[in-house]
């Protein structure tokens, strides 16, 4: 039925298909489907063929729009999005130009595929500024050669390299994420956390469903579980054969890329080290902004390691905030034991090393910094992993949790 | 159907308007005189005659009286075209592509035999070979109404199909091929080109010669939905859907009719069976009753990787049948059915004398018959 709706549209657009077909070869593409600047190119030739198409499609300049289509199928004929926008070609060669196959199709069905749409467009429109400076990595550490950033709003994850500490702009990929959204609270709640994870593992005998293989992340973290936070197997991981690629909000929860894609994203992870965070949307600071910050932010964390190895037990607690909960939860307690353990020691050495920096994803004025503690005293020495969260207080910063790692 | 009344349209304007016909013949005259030399000598009353059966719907005798023209002159259009209709109609489908094929390798000019190569090529359902024979033929006659018609229809059918991947509904083979019409008159192209050329718009009415003329007017309005029509981009607050041009007889066109119906039996009815059937899967897995558990997965149960259906049933087996008690309880935490489909989301505690786990899982279940059965099992939440 259906199909001889569409038949008989074309059949009453006959008559415009002349004029159609004149107008392809001069229209110009419509100026708001023109990018803001020149960012960098696609990852993902499959995608770029699809937006090219689609921007094609928008211009009018169909015989292009359709070569690019049939590029994009032919290479991978189980892209829903790209067969969609193929019948919307189609229909506009037959001289009755369709928008995302409204009215051809339920819309319920559809929503998912105009939104996959929207989102590969605005990569497009709106690509990474690459010379500006994310402001959630705010250093990595020696031995992270890189870390993933996800958009949650966008659909994308960044991979950045690590620059002397510094993040520098590899690539980015499209990804699907829950189907209800972020912050995830609950097992089973089919959101995707935010946060600052690790990959914890790679798994390459998983069933189907999951691509060819998988790289779980370190979901729930410590701070996830200081606020109550539950469930487990958040992964990144890629699609079912029959699928090339998802809907922006379709997981369980996992971050989901083409499998393709994950096959690029892999030669940047490492497991154990690579860090994903997780935030709803990324913020680009220029360079001279996001060295403020981290400037601030260090000198911050100097002043703690200097009053520590001052032995004056006020000033190194200073940097401690009220609501600062210690391990055992008494704070008069933790403070009296501070002040005998460094009462009792004549010099106190510590060395910092392998520190990396996040801003929070998700928490306002929040840093996690995780690094090697070396400390050295009269009557003892040891070497840790140690991880603190940082709270911004009236324009200084505080030490909000401290746990050790390892 | 279809081309019946394009047809017969074309055929008694071409008789009736008989000022317009002899101005057409006489056109084709002198246009095939210079195409295929001396063609009209003697023999033509043997194609006159082949003209005059195939009319009259006497096939065979049509055929025998074409051939021996086509024996004086083999390369005559003409000729060969006919030959293409008769095979046609004698359903010689493979013959008469043969026929047309070559028509297009020696007069590739002539937008006809490309348009009735597409009709035989959508006739067996080969549409892209059947785009880029009208293709052809609208190249070489931009204002050719039949083919473009003919190649809307293609189009529409395409891009029907492209929309059904999209969803992942696969029925192309159970539709009917796409029937188009097919042109039985040589040069009426050129015919009608020159007509309106040479007569003008006045008298045409009624008739699909005016085609190429009525679209003159209509630029505007072709141009706008392609560069007007809102694609999802940028804004994504408005939505997609705005389609100025489109006609009232579409808008209004029901639109549930297509979409894959599903039979809703009544939404509790199919949740408490879907609870019921995940519970008696964890009772059957409970009991260690290997037979009953597996009964519960569907044929098309999605596998683990690189394994089989055998393989796979002889490990659950196993794995059943070792401890000597288990225990699974499975505690629903979501369940979502939709037609014959359901998602359910269990807590699932396991027990036995050696193991004891907790995880999350998503069993995917589909109705066969009267029964829920697992489609997909996987890990995680």
């Amino acid at each position: 039925m259906r199909r001889d709706r569409l038949r008989a549209g074309a059949r009453l657009g006959a008559r415009l298909a002349v004029v159609a077909f004149a107008l392809s070869a001069t229209a110009l593409a419509d100026g708001s489907l023109v990018p803001a600047g020149s960012g960098p190119a696609f990852a993902n030739q499959v995608e770029a063929a699809l937006v090219r198409s689609i921007v094609d499609l928008r211009g009018a300049a169909l015989k292009s729009a359709l070569d690019q289509i049939d590029k994009v199928l032919a290479a991978r004929p189980n892209f829903r999005l790209a067969q969609l926008v193929k019948g919307d070609i189609l229909m506009a060669q037959a001289g009755r130009p369709v928008a995302f196959a409204s009215n051809a199709l339920p819309a319920a069905d559809l929503a998912p595929l105009q939104d996959e749409a929207r989102a590969r467009l605005r990569r497009y429109l709106d690509a990474p500024p690459v010379d500006e400076l994310p402001e959630a990595l705010l250093q990595l550490a020696k031995d992270q050669p890189y870390a993933l950033l996800v958009d949650t709003s966008r659909s994308r994850l960044y991979v950045y390299a690590n620059d002397l500490g510094t993040p520098r702009y590899v690539t980015d990929f499209y990804i699907s994420l829950g189907k209800y959204g972020i912050d995830k609270e609950r097992e089973g709640d089919q959101k995707t956390p935010i946060g600052v994870y690790t990959v914890v593992a790679e798994k390459e005998k998983v069933p189907d469903f999951y691509g060819p293989r998988a790289f779980p992340i370190s979901y729930p973290n410590d701070w996830d579980r200081l606020h109550g936070r539950k469930g487990h197997g958040i992964w990144l991981h890629g699609t079912p054969s029959a699928t090339y690629s998802r809907p922006p909000w379709a997981t369980d929860g996992c971050v989901v890329l083409a499998n393709d894609d994950l096959a690029r994203l892999a030669k940047y992870v490492d497991v154990s080290r690579t860090p994903v965070v997780i935030g709803q949307s990324v913020r680009w600071r220029d360079r001279r902004a996001w060295e403020a910050d981290r400037e601030s932010f260090l000198a911050a964390f100097d002043g703690w390691r200097k009053d520590w190895e001052s032995r004056d037990t006020g000033r190194y607690l200073s940097h401690y905030s009220s609501r600062f909960r210690s391990e055992s939860g008494d704070l008069p307690a933790w403070k009296a034991r501070k002040r005998e353990v460094n009462a009792g020691k004549s010099w106190i050495k510590v060395g910092i090393q392998d520190l990396s920096l996040f801003a929070y994803p998700g928490a306002k004025g929040i840093v996690m910094a995780t690094f090697v503690q070396d400390y050295r005293s009269s009557n003892l020495s040891n070497r840790t992993v140690k991880r603190q969260y940082w709270i911004r207080e009236g324009g200084e910063w505080r030490i909000l949790h401290e746990s050790v790692v390892s | 159907m279809a081309f019946l009344i394009k047809f017969k349209a074309l055929y008694t304007m071409l008789h009736r308007v008989s000022d317009m016909a002899r101005l057409a013949a006489a056109f084709a005259a002198a246009w095939l005189a210079i195409v295929a030399g001396t063609a009209f000598a003697a023999p033509a009353d043997d194609l006159k005659e082949a003209q005059k059966l195939y009319g009259q719907g006497k096939l065979e005798p049509a055929l025998e009286k074409d051939e021996a023209y086509l024996k004086a002159e083999p390369r005559d259009p003409q000729g060969r075209f006919l030959k293409g209709l008769i095979l046609t109609e004698q359903k010689k489908t493979q013959e008469a592509i043969q026929v047309f094929q070559g028509l297009t390798e020696d007069f590739p000019e002539l937008p006809e035999p490309y348009n009735n190569l597409a009709v035989l090529y959508a006739s067996q359902g080969n549409y892209e070979k059947a785009k880029s024979a009208l293709e052809l033929a609208i190249h070489t006659h931009p204002t050719y109404a039949t083919a473009h018609e003919n190649l809307g229809d293609i189009y529409a059918e395409l891009a029907s199909r492209a929309y059904d991947r999209a969803l992942q509904l696969d029925k192309n083979n159970t539709t009917a091929k796409v029937k188009l019409a097919m042109v039985k008159d040589l040069f009426s192209a050129q015919k009608l080109a020159t007509r309106a050329q040479s007569v003008g718009p006045g008298p045409s009415s009624g008739t699909e010669a005016p085609k190429g003329e009525a679209a003159k007017p209509a630029p505007a309005k072709a141009q706008a939905p392609s560069a007007g029509a809102e694609l999802p981009a940028a804004k994504s607050g408005t939505q997609a859907r705005s389609e100025p041009q489109r006609t009232a007889q579409v808008t209004a066109a029901p639109r549930k009719a297509t979409a894959a119906p599903k039979p809703q039996s009544s939404g509790a009815d199919a949740n408490a069976q879907v609870a019921a059937a995940v519970a008696e899967w964890a009772r059957a897995w409970s009991a260690k009753d290997v037979k009953g558990y597996l009964a519960h997965y569907a044929p098309d149960f999605e596998l683990p990787k690189g394994t089989t259906r055998e393989a796979w049933e002889k490990q659950r087996a196993e794995r059943i049948e070792r401890p000597k008690s288990i225990d699974v309880q499975a505690k629903i935490i979501s369940a979502r059915v939709d037609g014959d489909e359901a998602i359910v989301k269990i807590r699932q505690s396991y027990r036995s004398d050696s193991l004891k786990s907790h995880s999350t899982k998503t069993l995917r279940l589909e109705k066969s018959g009267e029964r829920w059965l697992i489609k997909q099992e996987r890990i995680g939440g």
